[in-house]
């Protein structure tokens, strides 16, 4: 009892002192030291930190308008805000600590000392069953669109709607309507219920409103914005995908050469996330590409590699040169004199010159110019070849005149899906890299988004992951085991037929 | 007895058959059609409650140099509004009258009222329309607690986000024509700034007030403040492109003095 008592005390008292303590240590880096988001980390984020002195808040459980309630903001220090630069703090810090750096948080706003504004979480309730069936995805579906999610969040939900490239939050920064199938990125969460609560209580200070009112309007009830949520949690896999290290290309008969050819659908699908390029200046803080999504068939003679990666925009296109302004002006690059242009998007498959033998690769990115390495450099303005060539470093590229890489490419609702094609040969072993079967081939991949700013060393990066060319595999393999089987049942039936024989021979006699 | 063995020799050979689910696409449901066409609700002036007594501020607003272009809307997104106008509509940065007039300026008594003195918010609502994805009015006074009416007259999807500092700001939705949604403002600030994101070409400017002495400037420049108790008054006028102007007037008795304002369009 008495400890209960202490504990209740113990969670009601906040002392802003020494959360000021931890917040000057943890926090001040990124939100600054008078809790304006202007601390030194800030200019390389989008979204930027938060600036506490508004009092604005995305994620909350209450009404839009309204503060958040010390349970929501503790809730964003613990678990931190997933496809942001804001970390979970829950293992880091104690809970006496969290605790008091969030009071200390609420000091930088008046809004909290004012006792008019007394934050109400909404009831939420919880989510109809059956929200998995297709007769709730349809009417999700159907409320996706009269509601209006797709003026922003596009037909498919990839954050390629009419209106994303106009997006900004509040302070004029540049803000992407949510990818909708990566719901491990949402900033408050995953879940429909997550989802559910953001439609309902909105993201304060950015463009996504709260649908709460259009339920007191009647004009659709909790049951079917559950639905939507519910849809649009069907638009990301079950789970968040997982990084397999080796893309395995099965052999196939023939290959196929469209992106869409339903041929790609059995192959195995591989995912690799992309970050920034913060190596070398100037520097990408914020890369629009995500991950890409890899498939791989080979023939006899060929491979094939599918290619695909959501991007809202189809670049160059000039409806996004504010967000392009808006992006280059955020972060405040390395390179002030940067202008807003049209870009184009691009896509880069590199591998090394040759097949290490040992575990030594190149320097992963690009290369390096004493180890340089085979890429095949895809540019949006000529969708049917790639340039293949070598990079000796991240500022040096030189083309192999003559050798092309075949590609077909299809931009189609916010995601590029391109396949490149080679025959597994080279006429130039030295520099084009001989594919070979039954050996692990270093392959990474680079992305820009033109429309978002992106070109030359602002890109985003993955490192180098694995490519198999899966051998063909012996007739002898799938011969030998049934063979053996065969045998094995012969023999058996043999020795029970001689038993048998010897039983009734007994019983005759 | 063979039978038997027959079987037991045979289970050997089950065949596991793995088949990989296909994920279905739910494919687009057309939207129900919920949306009922209503007549544009007219766009009113700031009510006023204050009695004619008093004094009164009158003037007219100008400006020198060549007013900006306001740049052409590309509403080829949204066919309803699309066909509401005759002419290719504009934004309404600055709307001008003959003789370099200047509407949708914002005129209010920035100090010398009087500390201690309330005024009563009017019941009435400020109405702000939403009409062919343009906000009418495009500048609106209104008091602290004086309820706001946000009416959306296209039978498309609006959001209204209001981004403020002395109050808190609110971001919501309207998809269908005939929907309403009030709000209160409950801290004096000049401005608020209402936008939509859908179109982000909406944007609307709300004075906020704790007393009824503000006007906004009609296409021919005029203005009207009235009611004034006798004092000397600090009286701003504020364009959202040409920034703000003060001007001293001085109030003795139920007469009425002018103040006029020019701006200078650069």
């Amino acid at each position: 009892m008495i400890s209960a008592v202490l504990a209740m005390t113990m969670l009601l008292t906040q002392d802003t002192t020494t959360g000021k303590t931890v917040y000057v240590k943890w926090c001040a880096g990124c939100h600054g030291d008078n809790g304006a988001g202007d601390g030194a980390g800030a200019r390389h984020m989008i979204p930027p930190p938060r600036d506490f002195t508004v009092g604005l808040y995305q994620i909350r459980s209450t009404p839009s308008g309204q503060l958040p309630t010390d349970g929501d903001l503790l809730r964003s220090i613990d678990e931190g805000l997933p496809g942001t630069a804001m970390p979970g703090w829950k293992s880091r810090l104690s809970d006496r600590q969290r605790r008091d750096v969030l009071a200390y948080i609420k000091t930088f706003s008046t809004f909290f000392a004012d006792t008019t504004q007394r934050p109400q979480a909404i009831k939420f309730g919880s989510p109809p069953s059956g929200g998995s069936g297709a007769d709730a995805l349809r009417v999700g579906r159907q409320f996706y669109d009269s509601i209006g999610c797709r003026k922003c969040h596009g037909d498919l939900g990839r954050g390629d709607g009419p209106s994303a490239p106009t997006l900004k939050d509040d302070a004029g920064h540049p803000m992407f309507a949510a990818n909708l199938h990566e719901n491990w990125r949402f900033n408050g969460g995953g879940t429909v219920e997550d989802i559910y609560h953001r439609l309902r209580t909105g993201l304060d200070g950015t463009p996504m409103p709260s649908f709460s009112d259009l339920i007191e309007n009647k004009f659709l009830t909790e049951e079917q914005l559950w639905r939507v949520a519910q849809y649009v949690r069907s638009l990301s896999p079950a789970d968040a995908p997982v990084v397999r290290d080796v893309v395995h290309a099965p052999l196939t008969k023939t290959l196929p050469h469209a992106p869409d050819d339903s041929a790609w659908t059995p192959v195995d699908v591989y995912w690799f996330p992309l970050v920034g390029q913060i190596v070398h200046k100037d520097r990408w803080f914020a890369p629009a590409v995500t991950g890409v999504w890899v498939k791989a068939l080979h023939t006899a003679d060929s491979i094939a590699l599918r290619v695909v990666w959501d991007d809202r925009s189809q670049s160059p296109d000039s409806t996004w040169l504010g967000h392009i302004a808006r992006v280059l002006n955020a972060l405040q690059n390395d390179d002030s004199t940067l202008k807003p242009v049209l870009l184009p998007d691009e896509l880069t498959v590199q591998f090394p010159v040759s097949i290490p033998s040992g575990m030594e690769r190149p320097y992963f990115l690009m290369g390096s110019p004493s180890a340089p390495v085979y890429q095949w450099r895809w540019v949006s303005t000529s969708r049917d070849t790639a340039v293949a060539g070598l990079a000796r470093g991240i500022d040096r590229f030189d083309p192999i005149p003559t050798a092309f890489v075949r590609t077909q490419a299809v931009y189609d609702h916010g995601q590029w899906r391109v396949v490149f094609t080679r025959a597994l040969a080279s006429p130039d072993t030295t520099s084009q890299l001989p594919f070979r079967t039954g050996r692990a081939i270093p392959v990474a991949f680079f992305a820009s988004d033109g429309s978002n700013g992106e070109h030359g060393t602002r890109m985003a990066i993955s490192t180098w992951y694995f490519l198999a060319l899966d051998e063909p595999v012996p007739a002898r393999v799938f011969i030998s085991p049934v063979l053996a089987m065969v045998l094995t049942l012969g023999l058996g039936m043999l020795v029970v037929w001689r038993a048998q024989q010897k039983t009734s021979y007994r019983r005759q006699q | 007895m063979k039978a038997r063995i027959f079987s037991v020799v045979g289970g050997m050979f089950l065949l596991t058959v793995c088949s990989k689910g296909s994920q279905s696409n739910v494919q687009a449901a057309p939207p129900s059609s919920s949306t009922n066409e209503s007549a544009p609700a007219p766009a009113t002036a700031p009510a006023s409650a204050v009695s004619t007594a008093g004094g009164t501020i009158t003037g007219k607003i100008k400006f020198t140099g060549t007013a900006p272009r306001n740049p052409v809307i590309d509403m080829s997104e949204e066919a309803a509004c699309k066909a509401k106008y005759k002419a290719p509509p504009t934004e309404e940065n600055v709307v001008a009258g003959p003789a370099n007039t200047l509407a949708n300026v914002f005129v209010y008594v920035k100090s010398g009222v009087p500390a201690g003195q309330n005024f009563p918010a009017p019941t009435t609502a400020v109405t702000l329309d939403q009409n062919g994805c343009r906000y009418h009015p495009h500048v609106l006074g209104i008091m602290v607690g004086q309820p706001l009416e946000i009416v959306n007259s296209d039978p498309v999807l609006h959001n209204i986000k209001a981004i403020a500092k002395a109050n808190r700001p609110f971001n919501v939705s309207q998809p269908g024509a005939g929907m309403k949604t009030t709000r209160t403002f409950s801290a004096p600030e000049v401005m608020v700034n209402l936008e939509c994101n859908v179109h982000g070409w909406m944007h609307a400017y709300a004075g906020v007030r704790p007393d009824p002495f503000f006007s906004v400037s009609k296409e021919d420049g005029s203005f009207t403040i009235s009611g004034l108790p006798p004092g000397t008054y600090t009286i701003e006028a504020w364009h959202e492109k040409f920034g703000t102007q003060t001007a001293t007037v001085t109030i003795a008795g139920t007469e009425s003095k002018t103040a006029n304002f020019t701006f200078a369009a650069h």
